[in-house]
């Protein structure tokens, strides 16, 4: 039983870096109709920035997130400015394939900056481990789930209630009607970048605070976050969340329990095993667990 | 006074829709533009409200200008906070949204007051206001209409430019449509309504234009146009025809329609 609770807590909060990279794609998504396969260099430049401004620079760990958030926005902003918006109006698998390239070019200079050292920042008493009834977790793990609480709350409200994230879901739904209403497309399109550039941002600094810290083969942490978008639904807040927990967790359950249970998937089966959730899913829902239908009169 | 001289549009730089469009929205009227599909009036709708760039098109040649500012190289969201509102044809209601988050986004350009224009809207269409929580998308198609007007009323434009709102609704519906539109009209809004249903249209506007192929072709107030005898024939139908096609060669009927 023990080992079942320790499980889920770990992958809820593996789960959680998966969420935030997971709302990033829906973010861009939503706005512009195109997958960004950008997001991993996003997450490693985002936490690289952290780094440097804790470790290099010697600055608290939060006011070093904080910067690192930022900057990670204004490198989506960029992005969009300079390699997608010239391409305003092709289909968007055509946005997508840049949105690979982008990806390279970012891991490359990133990995220039890393080197062969794995770079780690400093969490403040990162290492403490909190236990209750033998379940245990890191000082590191609590920061992170309490970020991405906050992160996916402010969010919530942001597209409920204001009156720019009211124009970004009318944006999403048809350009040409928010044009009409005086929405700035354009600057729509920025902030969506901006806000999948600050979340990848805080993954990344959280990837970098863990025990491995950033290394050339992060990015790849990046990738679960595709299962978990497409569990819960491609233009669904609530779904890349409940996504990208669901993949945390499976993933941390077939990690335990698999090599005592069904020892003849092989080692390693908790790589494969969101995909299969993910096959799962599509097969029972389509559109995902929280993925819009049309709606549409009949 | 909104005025467009001589305009001309073209699409993916080789089609040309109109050709040397010019006509004149003076303040608190209301202008009706007929037209059979493909004469150019959504274009020419586009055109005024900077929405050409989305399908491509650009204007090649003359203006658009209102209080004798040009603003036929402005982009949407500035020629909206200018005042100029369109209702595009079709409804285009954010289907996915509430009635309410529908007309909130209708004021995005409105830097204050947003619940008293909401509020405002619903005066005029009390309808909405029972409808507030509910999903656009399943509202009737006189409610949807309504509500796209209503949307881009929240945004108090000087001009409103609505392309055909009697598309597909019942002749009752069209009627309120009809009422709504000229009550809009006292409350002080210049209207320049696009229609198919000339008769509609013709009733409660004071001048009319009416295009083929890109061009006016006849520019008079509304009542002469409605005792038009092309007009009737061509728009408003009315059991036979003043000049009937048997008298008039093969070659000359043809290129009424295609030249």
């Amino acid at each position: 039983m023990t080992d079942f609770l320790q499980a889920i807590v770990n992958g809820f909060s593996q789960g959680s870096i998966y969420a935030l990279l997971a709302l990033g794609y829906v973010m861009i998504y939503k706005a512009t109709r195109v997958i960004s396969f950008a997001q991993p260099a996003l997450m490693i430049v985002g936490g690289l920035f952290s780094y440097h401004f804790t470790s290099e620079l010697g600055l608290p760990f939060w006011v070093g997130m904080a910067l690192g958030i930022v900057c990670g926005a204004v490198v989506g902003m960029i992005v969009e400015r300079l390699a997608l918006r010239p391409m305003l109006g092709k289909p968007v698998f055509t946005l997508a394939i840049i949105t690979i390239g982008v990806d390279i070019v970012l891991r490359i200079i990133s990995n220039r900056y890393i080197g062969v050292q794995s770079r780690i920042i400093d969490y403040p008493n990162g290492s403490d481990r909190v236990s209750v009834g033998g379940v245990s977790i890191s000082q590191q793990r609590i920061g992170l789930i309490a970020v991405t609480t906050v992160a996916v709350i402010a969010l919530a409200l942001f597209f409920r209630y204001s009156r720019t994230g009211l124009a970004m879901r009318a944006t999403a739904l048809d350009q040409e009607t928010a044009l009409a209403q005086g929405i700035r497309v354009g600057a729509v399109f920025a902030l969506a970048w901006a806000i999948a550039g600050g979340l990848a941002a805080i993954a990344g600094t959280f990837v970098a605070a863990g025990n491995a810290g950033i290394e050339q083969t992060s990015w790849i942490i990046a990738l679960k976050a595709l299962p978990a978008i497409i569990i819960g639904g491609l233009d669904s807040v609530q779904g890349a969340v409940i996504g990208g927990l669901a993949v945390g967790i499976v993933e941390a359950l077939t990690a335990t329990f698999q090599p005592d249970v069904a020892p003849w998937l092989g080692a390693n089966f908790s790589l494969v095993a969101p995909y299969a959730l993910m096959f799962v899913v599509l097969l029972v829902r389509p559109y995902g667990l929280f993925g819009t239908k049309e709606v549409e009169r009949v | 006074m909104l005025q467009v001289k001589n305009l001309e549009v073209v699409y993916n730089d080789v089609i040309q829709v109109l050709r040397g469009v010019s006509l004149d929205v003076p303040q608190g009227s209301i202008v009706a533009l007929l037209g059979a599909n493909g004469a150019g009036k959504t274009t020419l709708l586009r055109a005024l409200t900077g929405l050409l760039d989305v399908h491509d098109g650009r204007v090649t040649k003359g203006q658009v200008l209102l209080d004798d500012t040009a603003i036929h190289t402005w982009n949407a969201p500035r020629i909206v906070n200018a005042g100029l509102g369109q209702v595009l044809e079709g409804r285009r209601v954010f289907s996915e949204f509430t009635v309410e988050e529908n007309l909130r986004v209708g004021g995005h350009t409105r830097s204050s007051g947003l619940a008293e224009g909401i509020e405002e809207v619903y005066e005029l269409f009390p309808v909405l206001r029972e409808r507030r929580k509910r999903t656009a998308g399943y509202l009737s198609g006189g409610e949807q209409q309504m509500l796209a007007m209503g949307r881009a009323l929240v945004a108090e434009p000087t001009y409103l430019l609505l392309d055909e709102p009697s598309l597909g609704l019942a002749p009752k519906i069209v009627q309120q449509i009809k009422e709504i539109v000229v009550e809009i009209n006292s409350r002080g809004t210049t209207v320049l309504l696009v229609e198919q249903n000339a008769t509609m249209a013709l009733s409660i506007a004071q001048h009319g234009y009416v295009m083929e192929h890109g061009k006016v072709v006849m520019d008079k107030p509304a009542a002469e146009l409605l005792q038009d005898d092309d007009i009737r024939d061509f728009y408003l139908g009315r059991g036979e025809l003043a000049t009937s096609y048997r008298d008039v060669k093969h070659y000359k009927r043809r290129k009424r329609w295609l030249s």
